[in-house]
């Protein structure tokens, strides 16, 4: 049987009735990574030792507490974005420099899939310490995008989201700093969804850059989306930045009715440059959303044209601090040296690839001292302007609805040699993370080349259920998510 | 020419707190290497800072001691370089919006009380230690210290003299110690003094160039490296030079400061705010509730002292330096004691018990109540003020009760007359050439006299009445 296609509540459901076992799942599931592995290279490390002891625990759990809520993820396979710490299991943000990190400690939110009952299926390919839009950053190999193998599956969740659609996990966790899971989901055609910053701990998470990184999941589906909320969600004492708030059950709101709900659009966001196809799918389903009782409202977010740039200011210069501590002093690689300075220089121009490098440099560059104004204190008054254009856009609207992506995938190699083109992939989902508010990416179509198309919700800062609500809507009154690859 | 000296010191105090700033581990000083540590403060890949409150609280203390303005808001920041014993290659500290500013703290020069200004008090983490020895080619690292809460605290440039820069860290010493906030040993490293020394003709308006001399490890240092650096500028000067603005190293073992690095080759540390703390906000309730619960401070205490108790401003100042010492000796006026004479004893037979035996007050095994017992004794005339000084020592190193130290070595004083007086005829017969002398005008003999009968009476006779007899039989003589 091809349980590898189920999603979280089809397996939950044929768990519970005992009709399968957990290590049917992820049976089904390994084989069908043994099966198109090779073609998409989801992963990094595949855990299978793991997951099979897991398997027996989830299942001995399940004989004792039987039927489970249908929220669940006892014993579902799920894969993790390798930027996420796994106790004794390599963690390596797909980059040389910490290619054999083991960690000691556990993230909170594979703590908290562990306290669930999770299956670990392995540790997904990504853009090197989560920089990049298209997993070509990647230490090891670059991913391919299930629907054609010659295209990018997106970054730099490109692990996690074409192992999702190409049916090698049953959901998948990614991060997002300035798009890494929407954009990744939407050229794939699967769900992903980056909460607010603060919902989910970012304990554990390799950092890239501080206050726009966040945890989320990506699913084939709205409702594994809210499930793995439900899991992964909620205040941790060892993130200063989680937020104490109330903390719903995600899957209440599916289902519940859109009828009078206004959604935003915004005229930055139709831009020209943007493909045709992508423009006409995206308008579509508005009009679709209309059709099922929502009020499609015009918005402004004046700031947009700034969003790149302040963003890659801002990102950068955290991360020129964050990957300061890969030294090769106390782990993962270090190449010899003559003395200190060295063994510094050597380690980090060997240990980091190309684009790793240049966002360090243009960090560095961005925080020094008599640049510090012009750049970083600058972008973050940007910053302020870019978060009130989103609390002034959200008097008027419910949600915010846009294109995930200007375009579908596009060809593997196709924009390595320009890395402002690669920057601009990213041009609709970067001011989501600078204003923090939450957003989804679900699939809306597909261009006539058989590429998937994204359309993006945008929520009010902790208000997920908005845009899980609608995103739920439209995904039932459409068939766009049961597409799936021809592998 | 007549140059002025200009100072300002950089102290940073380690914080007695049991944990670290930023995670769980234990501040215990001297464990074996890496053995107080974890995944936060070795700066593994992931892992995320949580401030410790009670850096906070303490940081906070020290800051209404110096009579500071506690920010309701205020953040933390990232200091970037490579080290190895910084083990995320920043150290996380205060920059733009430190804790407490605007503060000040007095000192007593030339008799005159001086107000030094506190530019800012701000919390940190202190960083590892690198290890050269037994390593080869290679060095160690021991990360215990690494989190270790540290506050720095940053004077204006108002110090004007080694002699001042003393004082100075001396007052601190004493705030600090009070708060317990610090444990203030300078050789352990638990407090750490760099200074910004410049010099300029009296007169001018303008600060001269200055210096940084960082390592200066002792109060004996702060004193010499100030005095060298201060001497080597006015050199430069007087020869025509200039001064270079760098950073110093004192060396204690030539006394002399040598160049580090030039301004060219200063650190650019590229601040900017920690992303990985929420801006601290902390609420007025919480401050005032700090406010109230600070300790009387040295200063204070010192004026009550020679108010309530009449005291030398010589001995307020010595029984307020140290918080411990000034509970004793209000322990023991408490009890009874004349307020003068325990001062007394403490100042003199005490500390120099203590010193010997390398002790602090709070290890003393005397306690003011034995003191008390052998004062009553004294003053009964039981024993003699010199053998007071004997059933001191006694008792400091038995622990045992003044009665019983005086009773088993027969240390009751000789009052009776008519033994004292047979004493002190048999010294007057024996001595027939000093009788003379004395008789001729010699008066200050008499003590050679009183020498004697203590002798005789191994230090028993009641020492009033000696003196009354002797002075009444050498006068009368015939």
């Amino acid at each position: 049987m091809e349980f590898y296609r189920l999603t979280i509540s089809e397996a939950r459901d044929l768990l519970d009735r005992k009709e399968v076992s957990v290590k049917d799942v992820v049976n089904s599931v390994y084989q069908r990574i043994d099966a198109v592995e090779e073609k998409v290279k989801a992963f990094v490390t595949i855990t299978r030792d793991r997951a099979m002891k897991m398997a027996d625990e989830a299942q001995k759990k399940i004989h004792l507490e039987g039927k489970q809520s249908n929220t669940s993820i006892l014993g579902i396979p799920i894969a993790i974005k390798d930027n996420m710490c796994t106790k004794d299991i390599r963690t390596t943000c797909a980059s040389k420099i910490l290619h054999n990190f083991v960690p000691l400690y556990e993230s909170t939110v594979t703590s908290r899939l562990i306290e669930h009952g999770y299956i670990l299926i392995g540790k997904t390919n990504m853009d090197e310490f989560a920089m990049g839009s298209s997993t070509e950053n990647s230490g090891f190999h670059t991913t391919r995008n299930p629907w054609r193998l010659e295209r990018i599956p997106g970054g730099s969740s490109g692990g996690s989201a074409a192992a999702v659609a190409a049916d090698e996990c049953i959901a998948a966790l990614g991060s997002d700093t300035g798009g890494s899971i929407r954009q990744p989901a939407a050229l794939c055609g699967v769900v992903g969804l980056k909460p607010t910053y603060g919902r989910v701990s970012r304990y554990g998470l390799v950092a890239f850059a501080s206050s726009l990184d966040q945890i989320g999941p990506i699913t084939k589906d709205v409702r594994d989306s809210a499930i793995l909320m439900n899991a992964i969600s909620g205040h941790d004492p060892l993130d200063s930045t989680s937020a104490p708030v109330h903390l719903p059950d995600f899957t209440a709101v599916l289902g519940k009715d859109i009828k009078g709900m206004r959604l935003g659009i915004p005229n930055e966001y139709f831009i020209e440059g943007m493909d045709e196809e992508v423009e006409l799918s995206v308008k579509e389903a508005i009009k679709k959303l209309e059709s099922l009782g929502a009020i499609p409202v015009e918005v402004s977010l004046p700031h947009t044209g700034f969003a790149v740039a302040t963003y890659y200011v801002l990102a950068t210069s955290e991360a020129s601090s964050n990957l300061a501590r890969y030294d090769g002093v106390k782990y993962g690689f270090r190449a010899e040296g003559k003395d200190l300075m060295d063994m510094y220089m050597n380690t980090r121009a060997q240990g980091f690839g190309a684009e790793v490098k240049r966002r360090i440099m243009l960090g560095t560059y961005a925080l020094s001292s008599g640049y510090y104004e012009a750049y970083y204190k600058k972008a973050q008054q940007v910053r302020t302007l870019i978060k009130r254009d989103f609390e002034e856009a959200f008097r008027k609207a419910d949600i915010i609805v846009t294109p995930t992506s200007p375009t579908a995938a596009f060809k593997i190699g196709e924009k390595t040699a320009d890395p402002l083109q690669m920057y601009l992939s990213d041009i609709f989902t970067i001011s989501v993370n600078l204003a923090g508010v939450p957003a989804v990416s679900i699939p809306c179509g597909f261009t006539s080349n058989n590429l998937p198309i994204g359309l993006q919700l945008i929520g009010k800062n902790f208000d997920e259920e908005s845009i899980l609500k609608v995103a739920y809507a439209y995904e039932q009154s459409t068939e766009w998510h049961r597409g799936r690859p021809n592998l | 020419m007549k140059y002025e000296v200009i100072i300002g010191l950089e102290v940073h105090a380690q914080m007695l707190t049991d944990t670290k700033i930023f995670c769980g581990c234990s501040t215990k000083f001297g464990s074996e290497p890496n053995t107080q540590t974890c995944p936060v403060c070795i700066g593994m890949p992931g892992v995320l800072p949580v401030l410790n409150k009670k850096a906070l609280e303490f940081t906070i203390k020290t800051g209404l001691a110096m009579n500071c303005k506690i920010s309701q808001y205020s953040r933390f920041a990232r200091k970037n370089y490579f080290y190895p014993d910084l083990p995320k290659g920043y150290q996380i500290s205060q920059y733009e919006l430190p804790i407490c500013e605007h503060g000040y703290t007095e000192i007593v020069v030339d008799g005159n009380i001086k107000k030094i200004g506190i530019t800012r008090i701000h919390m940190e983490e202190d960083a590892g230690k690198n290890i050269h020895e037994g390593a080869g080619s290679y060095s160690f690292v021991d990360l215990n210290r690494a989190g270790v809460p540290l506050m720095e605290i940053v004077s204006e440039p108002h110090i004007r003299s080694s002699e001042e820069a003393v004082e100075y860290m001396k007052k601190l010493r004493t705030i600090l110690r009070y708060l317990g906030v610090c444990d203030g040993n300078m050789e352990q490293g638990s407090l750490r003094c760099d200074a910004n020394v410049s010099v300029r003709p009296v007169g001018q308006k303008e600060f001269g160039v200055k210096v940084e001399i960082k390592n200066i490890n002792s109060f004996k240092f702060v004193e010499k490296a100030l005095d060298y650096e201060i001497r080597r500028q006015i050199k430069v000067l007087e020869e025509g030079g200039r001064i270079i603005q760098e950073t110093m190293l004192w060396d204690s073992s030539t006394g002399t400061t040598q160049s580090m690095r030039s301004k060219e080759e200063a650190h650019d540390y590229r601040y900017f705010p920690e992303p990985d703390l929420v801006p601290l906000t902390v609420d007025q309730k919480w401050i005032d509730e700090i406010k109230s619960s600070l300790p009387e401070l040295p200063d204070i205490k010192r004026k009550r002292f020679i108010e309530e108790y009449t005291l030398p401003e010589y001995d307020a100042d010595l029984l307020t330096s140290e918080r411990p010492v000034a509970d004793w000796f209000e322990e023991a006026v408490r009890l009874g004691g004349q307020p003068k004479a325990v001062s007394n004893w403490i100042m003199g037979d005490l500390m120099k018990l203590l010193n010997e035996g390398n002790k602090s007050i709070e290890e003393c095994p005397l306690k003011p109540l034995q003191l008390l017992d052998m004062l009553k004794l004294v003053e009964k005339g039981t024993i003699s003020g010199k053998i007071a000084k004997t059933v001191f020592e006694e008792m400091y190193k038995s622990g045992r009760g003044a009665d019983v130290i005086v009773k088993e070595k027969g240390l009751v004083q000789i009052s009776d007359v008519g033994t004292i007086e047979k004493v002190v005829n048999d010294v007057i017969a024996k001595n027939p050439k000093e009788v003379e002398r004395y008789k001729a005008g010699e008066e200050k003999l008499v003590g050679f006299f009183v020498g004697q009968v203590m002798k005789l009476t191994k230090g028993k006779a009641n020492p009033q009445m000696v003196n009354e007899l002797l002075k009444k039989k050498l006068t009368y003589q015939p």
